[in-house]
């Protein structure tokens, strides 16, 4: 039998979902998030230079329900992103690594990011004096 | 590479069923992954069921149970049955874990059993680990000094020094955690992976050994070390409690404190 015919055993389809693997992963992917979310902040300085009616074309788009939605996902992955990356520098003194202390690390950042992203919204919706 | 999916030749096919035993009091049925090189198939989940009230305590117990009385083909490795030697780390109910300190009890419903994640399988639960310990080999793992120790006399360590190496000497080089990490699944032409970054921490922080720098020059590389993200499925894995995670940490401070 050749050794390259050897099948791959299944890794992602059996292995069970772990806290802190699911985090790791989140990060990773605010992280890109946050980069196309950049991009966006970039139309919107451009259109700003540009003039009123470009300005007012990209201020429509992200008042609209899908930019607000959009606004909302880049708000929560800048605040995801920013709690799971104190987490990491907490890593890097060489301490927290015990999985007790690791899932409660992860629990406080998932409530942290969650709670800051309504608090700058509702910050928001207030300084705007619509609620 | 990232590759989600499993190749066309290692995709998995719902297998056998083999006949429970008649008048099980406690039957418990078993998910076995099997695949052999000499049919030419691809691989297949077979079912099988044991009566717990005939069988011991541990996973391992059942799977040899199975082995004896309904089906001698099947395939893995075992030993001391104590979790002292490593040998039957395979994956069960989703995680990686030893299968004779495994209890039957911890597993609700059926019990899954495949071999450890993402290595080439040599026969049903028996993954091909030559990769990881030529991985082992090239990190050097035993105590290396220029100087010689007082005739007739061990090399001293203070009570303190000796410490620092609780929690990686126990390590039985099963590759538990290895096989569990995303990162060494993506990456294990290039990235060390947990184990054997323990392995490698054990010989850093030993006292008596000289080689420190040498060691850490070997482990500065964008892959072999730095592939650690901090994704802590090797700590949460470890059968014998180990934190891999903690020790890849150290070394990285290492590589900061030397600086």
């Amino acid at each position: 039998m050749a050794a390259n015919n050897r099948p791959l055993s299944p890794h992602l389809q059996v292995y069970k979902p772990q806290l802190t693997t699911f985090m790791s992963i989140t990060h990773r992917a605010t992280g890109i998030a946050l980069a196309v979310g950049t991009l966006m902040l970039v139309c919107w300085l451009i259109a700003a230079a540009t003039g009123e009616s470009a300005f007012n074309e990209v201020q429509a788009f992200l008042g609209s329900i899908i930019g607000r939605l959009l606004l909302l996902g880049w708000s929560f992955a800048l605040f995801y992103h920013m709690c799971n990356g104190l987490r990491h520098l907490f890593w890097d003194t060489g301490k927290g690594f015990e999985i007790e202390t690791a899932y409660m690390t992860g629990r406080v950042v998932i409530a942290a990011s969650i709670l800051l992203t309504i608090g700058a919204w509702l910050w928001g919706y207030a300084a705007m004096g619509a609620i | 590479m990232v590759e989600f999916s499993l190749p066309k030749n290692s995709k998995v096919r719902e297998g056998k069923t083999w006949p429970a035993t008649d008048g099980a009091k406690r039957p418990k049925s078993f998910r076995v992954y099997r695949w052999n090189g000499d049919d030419g198939e691809t691989p297949q989940v077979d079912t099988y069921t044991v009566d717990l009230d005939d069988c011991g305590p541990m996973v391992l117990d059942a799977i040899i149970k199975i082995k004896n009385e309904i089906d001698p083909t099947l395939t893995f490795r075992r030993s001391c049955r104590e979790g002292v030697c490593g040998s039957c780390a395979m994956n069960v109910d989703g995680t990686n874990t030893l299968a004779c300190t495994k209890f039957l009890d911890e597993v609700k419903g059926e019990v899954k059993v495949y071999p450890l994640p993402h290595m080439p399988v040599v026969k049903d639960l028996v993954p091909d680990l030559t990769q990881a310990y030529a991985q082992y080999r090239s990190i050097e793992p035993w105590l290396k000094s220029d100087s010689q120790p007082t005739p007739g006399k061990e090399r001293l360590q203070s009570p303190e020094e000796r410490e620092k190496l609780d929690g990686m000497w126990e390590c039985i080089l099963c590759f538990c955690c290895t096989t569990a990490c995303p990162s060494y699944w993506w990456n294990s032409d290039r990235y060390l992976g947990p184990a054997v970054l323990l392995q490698a921490n054990r010989w850093i922080q030993d006292s008596r050994d000289e080689a420190t720098g040498e060691r850490l020059d070997e482990l500065e590389d964008p892959f072999r070390l730095y592939r650690c993200h901090t994704i802590m499925n090797c700590t949460k894995t470890c059968p014998k409690g180990l934190n891999p995670a903690k020790a890849i940490a150290d070394i990285k401070l290492a590589m900061v404190e030397r600086r």
